[in-house]
């Protein structure tokens, strides 16, 4: 009963606090990166002055957030209001707990917790709070309640701009969830699993990371490229976030769905959007670009090399290595990400929907079938 | 059920069965949308408890991220309730629908009174390789006809919408 208190609820719940404390953390740099790269990008300097090139900024960011005034309209139906940043935030950090971070368990060994007395039995701790048999299924149905957020916080702020946003936000949503699902069908069908421990691992197995999937054993030919882009177009416009980013247009709508918050509900909302994204670019690494995989994994002869930085931490080592493959390959979708932003104009109402209804949904529908007559052809 | 999961049955029944009363006394279209919201989710953490996780995420994904959102949707266009404007419809609703729901219980009752034990048996004994897969075979081997037919029975109503909707525009 005892070891299975720590490893049903203790060893969870720390795994639960660790990932929000990082994530916290990776959200508050992520906005200082796409503050100075855009600035790069336009030939500006970014945030200079607080702490050295304005590495300190984030902090001062979320103290001014924290400090704020919060206000509420009049008008503002009260409870709705307040719920709906929680609304955002609670998907989008209950998605991350089907994540595999790294592919190696950690051994930890019997101890005794000092001042206490307490003794804790030898556990075997991985990187996933939870390998569920049906993870990508889990991921998709609980990001897709995030648009309640968007929703709500437009409807109960009681004014014309936030009403305007969170129509839009849930069309825009409801209409990019479907290529979404589409592109995913495809990884589902190579990996014969939903579990995203198990896509990994089936990766590993075919020794290649599935964008290199080549059915004809021709290079170039390399279909879940088409995947990729689906899923990363559709993730963009799920996300928000430029050139899709009409629910907050500034230009049109003031902020959109969020106009009327301020303060810490503000921050909430901010934080919710970037853990989306990040959330996004985990997705992509783990479904396309092989999650914990050394980046040379299936280049011949090459594939062993990085698999282990430190040898002589054993299997501890070779966790924090493919921790540091799965963050480099985050963060390198991330920079596409805000380079997007930085190179393309928001699209128009219009051309958003023709977008997804006449482009992405058939392309998705013709992915699904290539890959299937691919993976019959090759038997 | 095992011993952990009893009074989490307990708890995630009476959230459900809270937040259906308050869907219908809510006088505010929203607030009853939410608290069904609420009742729906409880349902489907009721079914991860029955080991039927593949039906508990397809609850979320259908029912409270696709459907609700559409019904909220649809509640925001519709004109705003004016406050006080709902009524007591007085007692014969009460009564029919409370003889409704007598009917219902004492039908789900017999039901499990007569052949619960031989189905309940033991529920994980039902997933031997997964759930998914099991409901894949199951859908895709011997119910294929009915649900290609149900598909196309959706597209037509899909289309008749269409065509409803979009009448006078010389379509």
């Amino acid at each position: 009963m005892k070891e299975q208190l720590i490893q049903y609820l203790a060893v969870p719940m720390l795994q639960i606090a660790a990932i929000i404390g990082v994530m916290l953390l990776c959200v508050m740099y992520l906005v200082l990166w796409e503050r100075k790269l855009i600035a790069f990008m336009q030939v500006r300097m970014g945030p200079m002055r607080v702490g050295y090139h304005g590495l300190l900024q984030p902090i001062a960011d979320v103290v001014k957030l924290l400090l704020k005034e919060d206000v509420v309209p009049k008008a503002a139906d009260r409870w709705v209001h307040l719920i709906s940043p929680i609304i955002l935030m609670i998907p989008a950090l209950a998605c991350f707990a089907v994540i595999p971070f790294t592919g190696t368990s950690f051994e930890v060994g019997a101890f005794t917790i000092p001042l206490v007395n307490y003794d804790v039995p030898a556990l075997t701790v991985t990187s996933w709070v939870a390998d569920l048999n049906i993870g990508l299924l889990y991921f998709l149905a609980i990001s897709s309640l995030g648009v309640y957020g968007l929703v709500l916080a437009g409807w109960s702020s009681n004014s014309k701009y936030s009403m305007l946003g969170s129509l839009r936000s849930a069309a825009q949503m409801i209409s990019y969830e479907v290529p979404l699902g589409l592109s995913i069908v495809a990884i589902l069908m190579l990996s014969g699993t939903a579990s995203l421990v198990g896509i990994v691992e089936a990766q590993q197995e075919a020794g290649h990371w599935w964008l290199f999937w080549a059915p004809l054993g021709v290079p170039l030919l390399w279909p879940q490229f088409i995947g990729l882009f689906l899923y990363f177009v559709a993730a963009v416009a799920e996300t928000n976030r430029a050139p899709f980013d009409l629910p907050e247009a500034e230009t049109e709508l003031v902020a959109g769905f969020h106009t009327e918050y301020s303060g810490m509900k503000f921050a909430f909302m901010f934080l919710a959007e970037y853990l989306n994204m990040i959330l996004a670019a985990l997705i992509v690494s783990v479904l396309f670009l092989g999650g914990w995989l050394p980046v040379t994994f299936g280049i011949p002869g090459l594939s062993e090399l990085f698999g282990n930085f430190l040898p002589f931490l054993g299997g501890a080592g070779a966790a924090i290595t493919g921790f540091f493959w799965l963050a480099l390959k985050v963060f390198l979708v991330l920079t596409v990400y805000l380079w997007l932003r930085a190179t393309f104009p928001r699209y128009r109402y219009d051309q958003l929907m023709s977008l997804g209804w006449k482009w992405l949904i058939p392309m998705g529908l013709a992915h699904v079938m290539v890959t299937a007559l691919f993976m019959l052809l090759r038997g | 059920m095992t011993e952990v999961s009893l009074p989490l049955f307990l708890v995630f029944a009476a959230v459900g069965v809270f937040g259906a009363v308050m869907m219908v006394t809510r006088t505010q279209p929203v607030h009853s949308a939410l608290y069904l919201v609420l009742t729906l989710f409880s349902v489907a953490a009721i079914y991860v408890l029955l080991h039927a996780e593949f039906l508990a995420v397809v609850q979320i994904l259908v029912y409270a991220g696709g459907i609700m959102v559409l019904f909220l949707f649809v509640i925001f266009l519709v004109r705003p309730p004016v406050p006080g404007e709902a009524r007591w419809h007085g007692g014969r609703h009460v009564l029919l629908s409370a003889g409704l729901a007598v009917i219902l219980a004492c039908a789900l009752g017999w039901h499990f009174l007569e052949s619960a034990p031989a189905a309940a048996g033991n529920p994980s004994a039902l997933l031997e390789g997964g759930n998914m897969e099991q409901v894949s075979m199951t859908l895709f081997r011997y119910y294929i006809l009915p649900f290609e037919t149900v598909s196309i029975l959706l597209l037509v109503s899909m289309i008749g919408a269409i065509a409803l909707a979009r009448k006078g525009e010389g379509v």
